[in-house]
């Protein structure tokens, strides 16, 4: 166990199996966000009520599920690397940073875009959109700090504690919509109990979110590999590759 | 089954094109760019390496 933990610690063992499992994450990823996509914006039956704008639902609620478990997987590796130093794990950190930024702003402008034929607005502060937008902020905070100090471990230690602080909005996320109901529709899907949603209407929903997840972890992958050459650089192993390609 | 009756209703979603397409669009085109990304940042980082190792052979024999 401890070994294997050791190991997954090792940069250059992470690189050169992770990039075994690349091309299958990469066509996973098109082949389920494509058909989903498809289907959300073609054949899933139109809503009663929203009509067609409803069908941005499909790339809204994977990106903000993907946004929220991202910050999990960046506060997660951000106490990994501090507690027990694992360089590693503090390169998952600042890979998972912008990734989750990303999909959080994806979240964000879709989102707005469906507020405006739905509810007449594109922007509210609402409990659940205000608390994504500090989601938002924490992503960014990350990033700033990250590139601010002139030592890595300093700067890995500032992050870690951001994120680990950070991670108190995410329950709040989660049950803003059931404690201040404003605006926000209540979550379409729960773990317990069935989603109150049609299923020709759930069901390219979950290629979506499938195909989200495949899209995170294949991303974060790509983003820790550019650290770990960026950080490795002077190693033997990365000048090799270097020399080879 | 196909939802609309022909292409141009497709596009038009029935007034709601231009959020339903802008939303698509937006989202599809930030996640290309996040996965291709990485991948020219890693190539140049390799390249820069390359070069810095070729320039340092060619000092004399390393160091």
């Amino acid at each position: 166990m401890w070994q294997w933990f050791h190991k997954l610690g090792s940069p250059r063992w992470f690189y050169q199996i992770s990039g075994r499992v690349l091309p299958w994450l990469a066509l996973a990823s098109v082949v389920l966000i494509v058909s989903g996509a498809v289907w959300g914006l073609g054949f899933a039956p139109e809503d009663a009520r929203q009509g067609n704008s409803f069908r941005i639902i499909y790339i809204h609620v994977p990106a903000s599920f993907l946004a929220l478990a991202g910050y999990y997987v960046m506060a997660v590796a951000g106490a990994v690397g501090m507690i027990w130093k694992m360089k590693l794990a503090d390169m998952v950190m600042v890979a998972a940073a912008p990734l989750g930024a990303a999909l959080t702003f994806i979240a964000l402008f879709t989102g707005a875009v469906w507020g405006k034929p739905t509810w007449g607005t594109y922007w509210i502060w609402d409990a659940r959109i205000t608390s994504m937008l500090v989601l938002l902020f924490l992503y960014i905070g990350i990033i700033a700090l990250s590139r601010s100090f002139s030592t890595r471990e300093t700067s890995a230690r500032a992050c870690a504690i951001l994120a680990l602080v950070g991670t108190v909005n995410i329950p709040i996320i989660y049950k803003s919509v059931d404690w201040w109901y404003t605006l926000h529709q209540p979550a379409t899907i729960k773990l317990t109990g069935a989603p109150s949603m049609h299923p020709d209407m759930f069901k390219p929903l979950l290629v979506m979110i499938l195909g989200f997840y495949c899209f995170y972890a294949l991303v974060l992958l790509l983003n820790t590999r550019t650290e770990i050459l960026q950080r490795e650089s002077r190693t033997t192993w990365v000048k090799q590759l270097a020399q080879s390609k | 089954m196909f939802q609309f009756e022909n292409f141009d209703a497709f596009i038009s979603m029935g007034g709601h094109g231009p959020y339903v397409w802008g939303a698509y669009g937006l989202s599809l085109t930030i996640m290309t760019w996040l996965a291709l990304a990485p991948l020219r940042r890693q190539r140049v980082l390799l390249a820069t390496l390359r070069q810095r190792i070729h320039a340092q052979d060619q000092k004399g024999g390393g160091q």
